[in-house]
């Protein structure tokens, strides 16, 4: 019983309830939208998570596989005639192959070095996007044609709603998997110590690569969705400051913590939301909120609520 | 060589914080803006120019006291990446009190020595560049005094070689890097006091000046201030090269393979020293 109860599989189930009751909650179609607004960055950072909240690996270039995922779906439909889903494969595809070709010289990095790589990786993703503007409309954006599965129009809120809800507790599942494999203890060394890990036999660069890779699939799914439920591709999908707010979301939710994932994930989307009331008050109340939730739980939310529940006698 | 000489200022201003505190800041590109946007508002009511800039180099140096006091102290024993983000909260902080206190609109400055170019050797060059690489070179030599010459900055290098070893020798470490964030903060403006004439600032551009100038402080080695000016003129260069030879649109791409080219050959930068980890 014990066993189960700190089972992380009882989480991922928990967030699966809160997926399948949360529509009888909420109120309207907005508010639908917004909460598959949360599930599908969440998605993008529980990847994000894997990578430095496990592997110890700092990435500020995610938002460039984001930015292939979604343009792939604008791009592979008008250039080369491909449905939806298979662009959606197709741009997950390029992601998971650049990030192979490119993770092995960038991820012999450290630190602040690798910070830097990663950031001018994501920068040229960016850029090209926003400078081939005779293939992928530029800084104005391109639309994006819905996707058509067996003859049914996939659109609207709650479609996407349920689509996204479940892809992130199968993407929650794949982590909780991995990281409780033979592969999640591994990554969980080289986060310890990079050079205790390689004595103990542990092959560092290939498990590097593989976090990066899954990241990198994930960000890249999430990007796809974006694009397919906005209709609507922009540059800023894969600009700087998204790859900034998702490392964001993973530290203030908490860094190796599923569920801090999605916390995290929640607070960014929802709190520019709700703070559209302040009006021009808005961004000093945001970076207010990150400074003040950082001094006070420096770990993140969720570990820090969970630290605190532990601490208490049973 | 002028957008360099502003990069090298931004990875100074880095390199300072770092070293005395181990955060890289990211709220480093808001002095800049702040020193422009100040500037200008005190120029708008009246001020003469010259007073003007002072306010503006006042206000991000008490800023930067701010930051450090009421941000980055109190989470002192956060991990490196918290630190970042809290940076980063900071800046959206700052650039959104400005948008309130100042305004959204892009705002020039007037050149220093009017706008009339000389012409040496075929090349044109504008009166203000001259006062930006003059001004920066100010800042180095002012900079390189107070490291060399006072004990504060003494205190300043010893923090920044071991804090345990300096706070043991008697050194107010808080003090010291209270002095850091203040110094970097008013390095920081008075870039964007002599850049502005040229680039023109608005309360958003402190963003990419801070990326550019983490860039250029990686590119010369993490902690290495000759790196540091050295990556910026680099940087700066680099940019200016690709947008008058190849194509303006990607002069930031050409930067940053630059950058990665390096970083893949000199995992450490160009001046950074091999660190060993210890297990």
């Amino acid at each position: 019983m014990r066993r189960f109860l700190t089972s992380p599989f009882l989480l991922v189930g928990a967030v699966a309830v809160v997926v399948a009751i949360l529509p009888m909650i909420l109120p309207s179609n907005f508010y639908m939208r917004v909460a598959a607004l949360v599930y599908i960055n969440a998605i993008a950072v529980l990847g994000l998570n894997l990578l430095m909240g496990f592997a110890g690996q700092v990435s500020l270039g995610h938002a460039g596989f984001f930015g292939i995922g979604a343009y792939a779906m604008a791009l592979g439909p008008v250039y080369l005639g491909l449905p939806s889903w298979a662009s959606l494969l197709g741009g997950t595809a390029v992601s998971a192959l650049l990030a192979f070709l490119v993770g092995r010289p960038i991820l012999r990095l450290n630190g602040y070095y690798l910070a830097i790589a990663t950031l001018g990786m994501g920068m040229l993703v960016a850029m090209v996007i926003s400078n081939e503007a005779n293939i992928t409309g530029g800084p104005n954006g391109m639309e994006v044609q819905r996707m058509v599965l067996f003859g049914w129009r996939v659109a609207g809120s709650v479609t996407w709603y349920w689509i996204s809800g479940i892809s992130l507790v199968i993407a929650a599942l794949v982590v909780v998997n991995l990281i409780n494999s033979p592969t999640g203890r591994a990554l969980r060394s080289i986060h310890d110590s990079e050079i205790a890990a390689r004595v103990l036999g542990i092959d560092v660069a290939r498990y590097k690569l593989l976090a990066f890779v899954i990241s990198a699939i994930f960000a890249s799914i999430a990007g796809s969705y974006l694009a397919l439920l906005d209709g609507f591709v922009t540059p800023t999908t894969a600009g700087f400051l998204l790859s900034i707010e998702l490392v964001v979301m993973a530290v203030l939710g908490g860094l190796g913590s599923i569920l801090g994932s999605i916390v995290g994930a929640a607070i960014l989307v929802i709190l520019p939301q709700a703070l559209t009331v302040f009006h021009e008050y808005e961004h000093v109340v945001l970076g207010a909120i990150i400074v003040v939730f950082l001094i006070l739980l420096p770990s993140g939310i969720v570990p820090a609520i969970a630290a605190l529940i532990r601490r208490r006698p049973a | 060589m002028t957008v360099g000489a502003i990069y090298a200022l931004v990875a100074l201003g880095f390199t300072l914080i770092y070293n005395s505190s181990d955060v890289a800041n990211f709220a480093q590109g808001e002095f800049v803006m702040l020193g422009g946007m100040v500037t200008f508002f005190g120029y708008a009511a009246g001020l003469p120019l010259f007073v003007a800039a002072v306010l503006a180099i006042v206000v991000a140096a008490v800023v930067g006291l701010l930051l450090y006091r009421l941000a980055i102290e109190p989470a002192r024993r956060a991990s490196p990446v918290t630190l970042i983000i809290i940076t980063i909260g900071a800046s959206i902080f700052i650039r959104g009190v400005t948008a309130i206190v100042l305004d959204k609109n892009f705002h020039s400055l007037p050149s220093f020595f009017g706008n009339e170019p000389f012409v040496i050797g075929g090349a044109t060059l504008l009166p203000q560049s001259l006062v930006v690489m003059f001004g920066v070179s100010l800042v180095l030599i002012a900079l390189w005094l107070f490291m060399s010459r006072t004990l504060r900055g003494k205190s300043l290098l010893a923090t920044a070689a071991n804090r345990t070893a300096a706070q043991l020798t008697g050194i107010n470490t808080r003090a010291v890097t209270s002095t850091a964030f203040v110094i970097s903060a008013a390095i920081g403006a008075i870039g964007g006091v002599l850049a502005t004439p040229i680039t023109l600032t608005y309360y958003d551009a402190g963003t990419l000046l801070a990326l550019k100038g983490f860039a250029a402080a990686v590119l010369g080695g993490m902690g290495n201030p000759l790196g540091a000016v050295v990556g910026g003129l680099v940087l700066g260069l680099l940019e200016q090269f690709s947008a008058g030879y190849l194509s303006s649109q990607y002069k930031d791409a050409v930067a940053f393979i630059v950058i990665l080219l390096v970083l893949f050959t000199m995992p450490q930068g160009l001046f950074g020293a091999k660190s060993v980890e210890r297990v």
